[in-house]
């Protein structure tokens, strides 16, 4: 039996200075959890913050998430202290910002496999993402998520993007091209791809509908500001009840065709071809993991 | 490592604690306030003792107003504070676990 799909549908980002959503943040289980060293926390607090977070990945209740670190560049003052506590701490994925070009995944890369080795870590263990946050880093995409085998994904991260971009964020269409270069690197790397935020938490309908979009592109995911925000997420990217039935009439098929030998699948007089099919386990195996959609 | 200017480090809001440290000449002072001294203060101070003696620092005035923290936000505030308190930060990462 095949292992369970590995979901990162959502992806929750805390302040890494909040000690109470810290200490609390588990029981919302997204699936993953995003400690922000970065834009969330002042520049006051970047020490503090640092050993907080370093002490909260060490607590039981996380081993039980995937988590992330957003550290600060490693061209500040405090990005490499921020690796060094992340990676030492146990750390599944450390976020990278502002990446612009695969030297800054080497250069990290470099920096995580120095600090595996001195601490005892498996070399090899601490996974790595990048945020796309300009014009660069979209045009470098591939290169990028192609970097290291490290990688597990590529997160666009929208704001900083459209600043770039000489404009603002609107109904999506600023986004398009970024979103489908990102997601393009992302299939062709074969990591995930994770959407940008939703910032207005009093919109469900805003958020969903922008949900819906990205899953129909083909995004794993999406970074998320509020808890509220996690079963929303959830629930629109689980199958629903018919998907399932149809998908597992599709499997069906092409067992017992292959089981005759037949070359060729027929379902309800359609023609069944191997994408179809590895589409309708794939569905099945995204319900086996997430359950469906109610 | 020596105490040798005072330092704050921490939140008064739920779940946190603010700490306040000083210099002391060759005496530790713990003073400790919680919400939950009866249940827990034994244990808040002994986190706090053994943070400390982690990091070499035998002397100074500690101030800890609690508001419900978890051992490991304890240690992380008084680590800052600490680390801001004193001249020269050496610690390494294992002293800090």
């Amino acid at each position: 039996m095949s292992a369970p799909l590995k979901l990162r549908r959502s992806m929750l980002f805390l302040p890494g200075s909040n000690a109470a959503m810290l200490s609390t943040a588990y029981v919302f289980k997204p699936d993953c959890i995003m400690f922000d060293l970065e834009d969330a926390v002042s520049l006051r607090e970047k020490d503090s913050a640092r050993l907080l977070v370093f002490h909260t990945l060490k607590l039981p209740v996380y081993s039980r998430v995937e988590t992330v670190v957003r550290i600060n560049s490693l061209s500040t003052p405090f990005g490499l202290t921020d690796l060094e506590a992340v990676v030492r701490a146990g750390v599944d994925v450390v976020r990278l910002p502002k990446t612009d070009t695969a030297d800054d995944v080497h250069a990290l890369e470099a920096e995580v496999e120095r600090i595996e080795t001195d601490c005892g870590r498996a070399v090899g263990s601490t996974k790595l993402m990048a945020a796309i946050e300009s014009a660069a880093g979209v045009v470098n995409a591939l290169a990028i998520a192609t970097a290291s085998k490290r990688m597990i994904g590529i997160a666009l991260a929208g704001f900083d993007y459209v600043m770039d971009m000489q404009t603002e964020r609107g109904d999506g269409s600023e986004l398009f091209y970024a979103r489908c270069a990102v997601l393009h690197a992302a299939r062709y790397a074969k990591i995930d791809a994770f959407d940008v935020v939703f910032s207005d938490v009093n919109d469900d309908a805003g958020f969903l509908k922008e949900v819906e979009l990205i899953k129909r592109l083909g995004f794993n995911g999406k970074s998320l500001i509020n808890p509220r925000q996690i079963d929303l997420l959830h629930n629109a990217f689980a199958p629903t009840e018919e998907e399932v039935d149809y998908a597992r009439r599709v499997v069906q098929a092409a067992e017992t065709a292959e089981s005759k030998g037949l070359g060729v699948i027929s379902l309800g007089g359609k023609m069944i071809d191997a994408p179809i099919v590895a589409h309708a386990r794939l569905v099945i195996a995204r319900a086996n993991a997430s359950g469906l959609r109610t | 490592m020596k105490i040798v200017r005072e330092a704050l480090a921490g939140t008064l809001e739920s779940s946190d604690l603010m700490v306040r440290i000083a210099p002391r000449d060759d005496e530790l002072e713990i003073v400790l306030q919680s919400e939950v001294i009866q249940q827990f203060g034994a244990q808040i101070e002994a986190v706090v003792r053994d943070t400390l003696a982690k990091l070499g620092i035998f002397a100074g005035l500690i101030v800890i107003e609690d508001k419900g923290a978890l051992d490991c936000v304890v240690r992380a505030r008084l680590q800052t504070a600490v680390q801001r308190g004193v001249d020269a930060w050496t610690a390494d990462w294992s002293a800090l676990s």
